[in-house]
């Protein structure tokens, strides 16, 4: 066999993943506080106040990257989930409902940065724009596959029946969002757009490229340390995990 | 044995659950009830202004209608779970996804036509000028069976929990979304003098996809529910 299709393969095994995780969920979190420190600071003290907005425009460095992730972490878990009810992949059931509270978490850090941004510059801390209302019906969304995974006594049934929502959410996503725009224009005008056409300065887009990374490194390592623990969870009966939690027999 | 056919099948399926129905029939005008009180707590709440009440009554209508036929859905696989004639559904040498369909045809005969059928008179008492009334019963006659069926998907995936009820919500409301949007968005472009033949069409066309895909997805999703 084909030694990186080997490799995936033998990834799916429990212990297997357990070792994986436990070395690569360090690096992800080094990396991700290290490349968020450095886009932090280029953020705060590099980049020149817009002139417009003032110094108020820099919560995007991190309003920005949580609204991608929140999307992209959201269309990972259904790509997880459909990987789960196709092949039965156990570890991609784990995978699944591992991404469900980070994406949650990312989604939540969006509407709230959005908000205290909103307050200065709108003048209000929420308005029924397209985007804050499909973001919001996305963290309802969330908090449902959240729900249902908690809610079903039998781990495996409720990851495929959580993971199920997800892909039925996803499937409903384009629509609820195009549904939103459609009401929103029918009762008012223009409204405020988030960024406008506007291109930003290269000096002042370094920094959110940075943030991007480090979203993403961060995700990774907590991907990685929340399937571990479920996954050792789900396996606590097994001798592997016993002996990886140190438990003498 | 021989399988007997997918027509037979639906017949005997839809007389069955209409007799349930029928030999609790004080069950199924709850939902109207429900329906009537929701609407009689906004002029309660709002003030008896005729012509406030009927700007708001498309809105008020609609969610109404809406909320009473989620409170359906945990109704529509309950007493088969609890019976275990789900199971056997599930067993029949006919598709279940046929049989599901079925099943959600005759909730919605049952529980949510007869909102539709009483929605002049809710309409009446917030005011709704007459001439709206086409265009709201039109919206609820494509919007409805398009909220059953996708809360059909949604029940499906709580059949295995015991207390479902806020669950359930919690998983249907944002799906119910876009139904909400072009329903009660249909009427309120009527009000307003705009056309609005547009969202019934986009209901139309929801309803065409949802009656073809949703029984599918219903029954994978009994099929994971149940294991």
């Amino acid at each position: 066999m084909n030694p990186v299709l080997l490799w995936f393969h033998q990834l799916g095994s429990p212990p297997v993943f357990d070792r994986f995780a436990a070395r690569w969920v360090p690096v992800g979190f080094v990396l991700g506080l290290l490349t968020m420190a450095i886009g932090l600071y280029g953020a705060l003290f590099v980049v020149p106040a817009d002139y417009q907005q003032g110094d108020s425009f820099r919560i995007l460095y991190i309003h920005v990257p949580a609204a991608w992730m929140s999307l992209f972490v959201y269309g990972l878990m259904a790509f997880y989930a459909v990987i789960a009810l196709v092949w039965h992949i156990k570890l991609c059931e784990v995978l699944a409902m591992a991404c469900a509270p980070i994406g949650a978490l990312f989604t939540a850090v969006t509407l709230a940065t959005g908000s205290i941004w909103g307050k200065p510059m709108w003048g209000t801390w929420w308005d029924w724009d397209p985007r804050l209302t499909s973001e919001l019906v996305l963290l309802f969304l969330y908090l449902g596959v959240i729900g249902l995974n908690a809610a079903i006594e039998d781990r495996r049934a409720a990851a495929r029946a959580a993971g199920f929502l997800a892909i039925v959410g996803v499937v409903l996503l384009p629509v609820i969002r195009y549904s939103v725009t459609w009401w929103n224009s029918l009762h008012q005008g223009a409204t405020i757009k988030l960024f406008g056409e506007s291109t930003m300065d290269a000096s002042m887009t370094w920094p959110l490229w940075v943030m991007v990374l480090a979203t993403k490194f961060w995700f990774v390592g907590s991907l990685l340390q929340r399937a571990r623990a479920d996954n050792l969870e789900r396996e606590a009966g097994k001798d592997w995990a016993r002996a990886a939690a140190g438990v003498e027999r | 044995m021989s399988a007997p056919s997918l027509l037979a099948a639906a017949r005997a399926q839809a007389l069955r659950d209409l007799r349930l129905v029928w030999r609790r029939r004080g069950d199924a005008a709850q939902p109207l009830l429900f329906a009537l009180m929701v609407v009689a707590l906004f002029p309660l709440a709002l003030g008896a202004d005729p012509q406030q009440l009927a700007r708001i009554a498309p809105g008020v209508l609609w969610v109404a209608v809406l909320l009473a036929s989620l409170l359906t859905l945990d109704t529509l696989y309950r007493s088969d779970v609890e019976d275990g004639s789900l199971e056997q559904m599930l067993l029949a040498p006919v598709p279940l996804a046929w049989l599901l369909a079925v099943r959600v045809g005759v909730h919605w005969f049952t529980a949510s036509l007869p909102l539709v059928v009483v929605t002049p008179l809710l309409a009446e008492l917030l005011f709704l000028p007459a001439d709206l009334l086409p265009v709201l019963m039109a919206s609820l006659l494509l919007g409805t069976p398009l909220l059953s069926l996708m809360g059909a998907v949604v029940a499906a995936l709580t059949v295995g929990i015991r207390r479902s009820g806020m669950l359930l919500a919690l998983l249907a409301l944002p799906l119910f979304l876009p139904v909400l949007v072009f329903g009660a968005g249909s009427v309120m472009a009527a009000a307003q003098g705009l056309p609005w033949i547009g969202a019934l069409l986009l209901l139309g066309a929801g309803l065409a996809l949802a009656l073809v895909l949703a029984p599918l997805a219903a029954a994978a999703a009994i099929r994971i529910a149940l294991n």
